[in-house]
C-alpha cells in the first residue's frame, strides 16, 4: 500500500531534480539535435569541397555584400532577442513582446535580402541543378531559411501570448532557438560566400 | 493528484496527454505493424523456398515485388515496430513511473509525437498502394536505387518512404527530448542518478544517441528527394556527387540506431532478470558505465557496413577495432545478467523465460557480430545470408523477445491484470524453437554464398543443390512456425486484457517505484508524492526480516 509515503516532501508536479527547469533542459536537447543536423551538412559540404577546388569559382558568384549585410542583421536581431529576455526577466512583458516583434522584423529583412540574392542568382543561371556547389548552396541556405521562418512564427506566437498575459518563460526559449539560427548562419556565410 | 474530472472518450483514449495511454497507443500501433512485417516475411520466405510455384496460390512473385516486400519488411520491423514499442512504448510507460513522476515532462509534446508517428504510419501504408508499388531499394535505400526512378522502377513509393521515415524521425526526436528530460529532471526526492532503475538509464542514453545521430540522415534524406525529384546531383558521380556519401550519412545514424533499440531491451532484461532472481542486480554501476561507453563508441563504428563499398582501406582497421571494442560493454551486460541470475531463487515465469532466452540468442547474435565486424571476414560474407542471420539473431531478440518479456512483466501496469502463464509458456517455447529453426540454417546458406537480395536462388547452380534447398525450406518452415507461435500471444493479450486475473499493486514483489501504483495506475499515477529511500535493487537484504525492500519503503530497523 501507499502508507510509505510521507507528506513532508510534497512538491508540485512541475518539480525538477536538477537546477534546470524542464523547458530549458528540453530546449538544450532540441538545440543539440539541430546542431547535429546542420553539423552533418556542414561536414558533408566541407568534405565535398575538398575534392572540388573549382567550387571556389562558383562561390565567387554569390553576393558577398548581401551575405555580410544579412550577418549583421542576424547578429543585431540576436542582441534584440537578448534584450527581450532581459525585459521578460524584469517582468516588463509589454516591452518583451515589443522586442520580439522587432526581432521578427529583422528576420523579415533577412528573408527579403535572401530572396533578392536567390532571384539574382537564378536569373544568372545558378539554379540548384546547375552543379553540386549550387545544390549545396540552396540546400543549406534553404534549410536555414526554413529555420528562420520557424523561429519567426514561434516568436509571434510567444509575443502574442505574452501580451495576453501568459507566462513569459517562452521568451527565453525562442531566444535560445534564435541564437542557434544565428550561429548556423555564421558558419554558412564564410563556407558558402567567402571561401571563393 | 488523480484527476477526477470527467473526460470525454476522445480526450481520454484518442487525443490523450496521459503517458500511459500514449504508451499503449505506441505499443499497439507497433504490434499491429509487426503483424504486417511478419506476414511480409512469411510471403517472401515462401518465394525463396519454392521460387517456381505460385505464392499461397496467388501467383508467381515478380522480382520487383519481392524487392519491395523485403524492403518494407526491414523498414517496418526497425522503424515501425522496434522504435515505437521499445523506445516510445516502454519508455513512455515506464520512465515516468520509475522516477516517480505523475506524467512526462511535456505531455502535450508527447501527444504530438504520437500523432506525428501515426501520420507517418499512414503515409507508409499508402506507399504500398501507389502506382509502381512500395519502395524496393532495400531498407537502407542506397543510391542509385533510391535517387533515380529508373534504378528501382519505383517512383512515388520511394518519395512516400522518405516522407514517412522523416515524419517518424520527427516523432521520435520529440519523444526523445521528452524521455531524456523526464528521466533526468523528474526524479523524486532522494533518487540520485545512481538510484535510477537500469531501464531509465538505458532508455535515456538510447534517446540521447538517437538525438545526436539522426541529424545527418535528415539532411541525407532531403538530398535524396532533391536528387530524384528535381535533378540535383548530390549522389550522382556524373554531376560531381558521390553515392557513398549516402552510405556514410545513413550508417552514421543506422548503426547507432541498432543501439537505440538494443539499450531499452537490455533495460527490460535487467529489471525482469533481477526481480525474478530475487537478487540485487550484479554490477549496477559497471553496467551503467558500460552503457555510457557503448553510447559514445556507437558513433565511431558505422563504416563497418561499408568494408566492400569502396572506403579507404586504411579506415577498415580502425573501424574493425572499434566494432570489436563495442562488443565489450555488451559482454559486460551479459556477464552481469548471468551473475545476477547465478544462485538466485529463480522464478521461471513467462517473462523470466523470455529474458533468459534473450541472453542465449543475443549471445549468438553478438559473437557473429564480431565476425562480421572484422574486415577480413566481412569481405567474404558481406551481403550474404550469414549477415542476415546475424542481425536477426540480434534484432529479433531485441524487438520481440525483450518486448514479450516486458509485456508479460508489466502487463499489470498496462491493463491491470496478469497474463495467462500456460499460454505464455506455449508462446515462449514456440517462439524460441522456431526462431532458431528460421535463422540457424541461414548461417549455412550464407557460408554457401547465398546473396541476401536474390528473389530466386535456383537461378544459381551452387544454390540449387539439395543441401541448399533443404536449408531454404527449413528456414521457411521455421518462419511459418514462428508466425503461428504468436497466435497464443495475441489470444492471451486480449483475453487477459478483458478477463485476466486482476493484479495487485506489486505482483512480482519488485522494488522499483512503478510497483507502488495501482494496477493499472490512474491518471496522475501515484496516490501521493513519492520519495526514494534507497537504490533500485534491494533484494534479500542482510539484517532485515523481509525478502525485498522497494525504493518507496521507508528505512527499516536493522537496515
Amino acid at each position: 500500500m501507499s502508507n510509505a509515503i510521507s507528506n513532508e516532501h510534497e512538491l508540485p508536479s512541475a518539480m525538477h531534480a536538477t537546477e534546470l527547469p524542464h523547458g530549458r533542459m528540453g530546449m538544450w536537447w532540441f538545440l543539440s539535435s539541430e546542431v547535429i543536423i546542420f553539423g552533418g551538412l556542414v561536414v558533408t559540404y566541407i568534405l565535398c569541397r575538398m575534392h572540388h577546388s573549382e567550387w571556389a569559382l562558383e562561390a565567387a558568384n554569390t553576393i558577398n555584400m548581401a551575405g555580410a549585410l544579412n550577418t549583421m542583421v542576424l547578429l543585431t536581431s540576436s542582441f534584440v532577442v537578448v534584450k527581450a529576455h532581459e525585459a521578460a526577466h524584469k517582468g516588463d512583458n509589454a516591452k518583451a513582446a515589443r522586442l520580439l516583434f522587432v526581432t521578427v522584423g529583422f528576420g523579415l529583412i533577412f528573408l527579403c535580402v535572401k530572396a533578392y540574392e536567390y532571384h539574382h542568382e537564378i536569373v544568372q543561371g545558378f539554379v540548384p541543378t546547375a552543379n553540386l556547389f549550387w545544390g549545396f548552396y540552396y540546400l543549406m541556405t534553404g534549410l536555414h531559411g526554413l529555420h528562420v521562418v520557424g523561429g519567426m512564427v514561434a516568436m509571434v506566437i510567444v509575443a502574442l501570448g505574452v501580451q495576453r498575459g501568459n507566462d513569459p518563460v517562452g521568451v527565453e526559449y525562442v531566444g535560445m532557438y534564435w541564437h542557434i539560427v544565428d550561429i548556423v548562419w555564421i558558419f554558412l556565410f564564410p563556407l558558402l560566400y567567402l571561401a571563393s | 493528484m488523480s484527476h477526477t474530472a470527467e473526460e470525454s472518450f476522445i480526450s481520454k483514449y484518442v487525443f490523450s496527454v496521459d503517458h500511459k495511454v500514449i504508451a499503449k497507443q505506441y505499443m499497439i500501433t507497433g504490434l499491429l505493424m509487426a503483424i504486417v512485417g511478419g506476414l511480409l516475411a512469411g510471403v517472401f520466405r515462401t518465394q525463396l523456398a519454392w521460387p517456381d510455384e505460385p505464392v499461397f496460390g496467388l501467383g508467381i512473385m515478380a522480382p520487383h515485388v519481392y524487392n519491395a516486400m523485403v524492403t518494407m519488411h526491414g523498414t517496418i520491423m526497425v522503424f515501425w515496430v522496434a522504435m515505437p514499442v521499445l523506445v516510445a512504448g516502454f519508455g513512455n510507460l515506464l520512465v515516468p513511473l520509475m522516477v516517480g513522476a505523475d506524467d512526462m515532462a511535456f505531455p502535450r509534446l508527447n501527444m504530438t509525437s504520437y500523432w506525428v508517428f501515426f501520420l507517418s504510419t499512414i503515409v507508409l501504408i499508402i506507399s504500398f498502394f501507389v502506382p509502381g508499388g512500395a519502395a524496393a531499394g532495400g531498407w537502407t535505400s542506397y543510391p542509385p536505387l533510391s535517387n533515380s526512378i529508373e534504378a528501382s522502377g519505383v517512383n512515388w513509393g520511394v518519395n512516400l518512404w522518405v516522407l514517412a521515415v522523416a515524419l517518424e524521425f520527427v516523432a521520435f526526436l520529440l519523444g526523445g527530448i521528452n524521455i531524456i528530460t523526464t528521466g533526468i529532471n523528474m526524479r523524486v526526492p532522494g533518487m540520485s542518478m545512481w538510484d535510477l532503475p537500469l531501464f531509465v538509464w538505458e532508455t535515456v542514453i538510447a534517446s540521447i544517441v538517437f538525438l545526436l545521430s539522426v541529424g545527418p540522415l535528415i539532411g541525407g534524406a532531403v538530398m535524396i528527394l532533391l536528387d530524384r525529384n528535381f535533378g540535383t546531383g548530390f549522389y550522382d558521380p556524373i554531376q560531381g556527387g558521390d553515392p557513398l556519401l549516402f552510405q556514410h550519412l545513413f550508417w552514421f545514424f543506422g548503426h547507432p540506431e541498432v543501439y537505440v533499440i538494443l539499450l531499452p531491451a537490455l533495460g527490460i532484461l535487467g529489471e525482469v532478470l533481477c526481480a525474478n532472481s530475487r537478487k540485487t542486480l550484479y554490477g549496477y554501476k559497471m553496467i551503467v558505465w558500460s552503457v555510457i561507453v557503448a553510447g559514445i563508441l556507437s558513433f565511431v563504428v558505422w563504416a563497418h557496413h561499408q568494408f566492400v563499398s569502396g572506403i579507404d582501406p586504411r579506415l577498415a582497421f580502425p573501424f574493425s577495432l572499434m566494432t570489436i571494442l563495442i562488443s565489450v560493454p555488451f559482454a559486460v551486460h551479459l556477464f552481469a545478467f548471468i551473475a545476477t541470475v547465478w544462485r538466485g531463487s529463480i522464478r521461471f515465469n513467462t517473462a523470466m523465460l523470455f529474458a533468459c532466452g534473450f541472453v542465449a540468442l543475443f549471445l549468438i547474435g553478438g559473437v557473429t557480430g564480431i565476425m562480421n565486424g572484422t574486415a577480413a571476414i566481412d569481405i567474404y560474407i558481406h551481403d550474404t545470408y550469414f549477415v542476415v542471420a546475424h542481425f536477426h539473431y540480434t534484432l529479433v531478440p531485441i524487438t520481440f523477445i525483450a518486448t514479450f518479456a516486458g509485456i508479460y512483466h508489466w502487463f499489470p501496469k498496462l491493463f491491470g491484470s496478469l497474463m495467462n502463464e500456460t499460454l505464455g509458456k506455449i508462446h515462449f517455447l514456440g517462439t524460441f524453437v522456431f526462431l532458431n529453426l528460421t535463422f540457424l540454417p541461414q548461417f549455412n546458406l550464407g557460408m554457401m554464398g547465398h546473396h541476401r537480395r536474390i528473389a530466386n536462388p535456383t537461378a544459381f547452380d551452387f544454390l540449387s543443390t539439395s543441401d541448399a534447398l533443404f536449408l531454404q525450406e527449413l528456414s521457411t518452415i521455421g518462419t511459418y512456425g514462428l508466425l503461428l507461435a504468436q497466435i497464443p500471444f495475441v489470444f492471451n493479450f486480449f483475453s487477459s486484457m478483458f478477463r485476466g486475473e486482476k493484479a495487485e499493486r506489486n505482483p512480482w514483489q519488485a522494488t522499483t517505484l512503478e510497483w507502488n501504483t495501482e494496477s493499472p495506475p490512474g491518471h496522475g499515477n501515484f496516490d501521493a508524492p513519492q520519495k526514494a529511500y534507497r537504490g533500485p535493487y534491494v533484494y534479500s537484504p542482510e539484517g532485515v526480516s523481509v525478502d525485498f525492500l522497494p525504493q518507496f519503503e521507508p528505512p527499516q530497523d536493522g537496515e
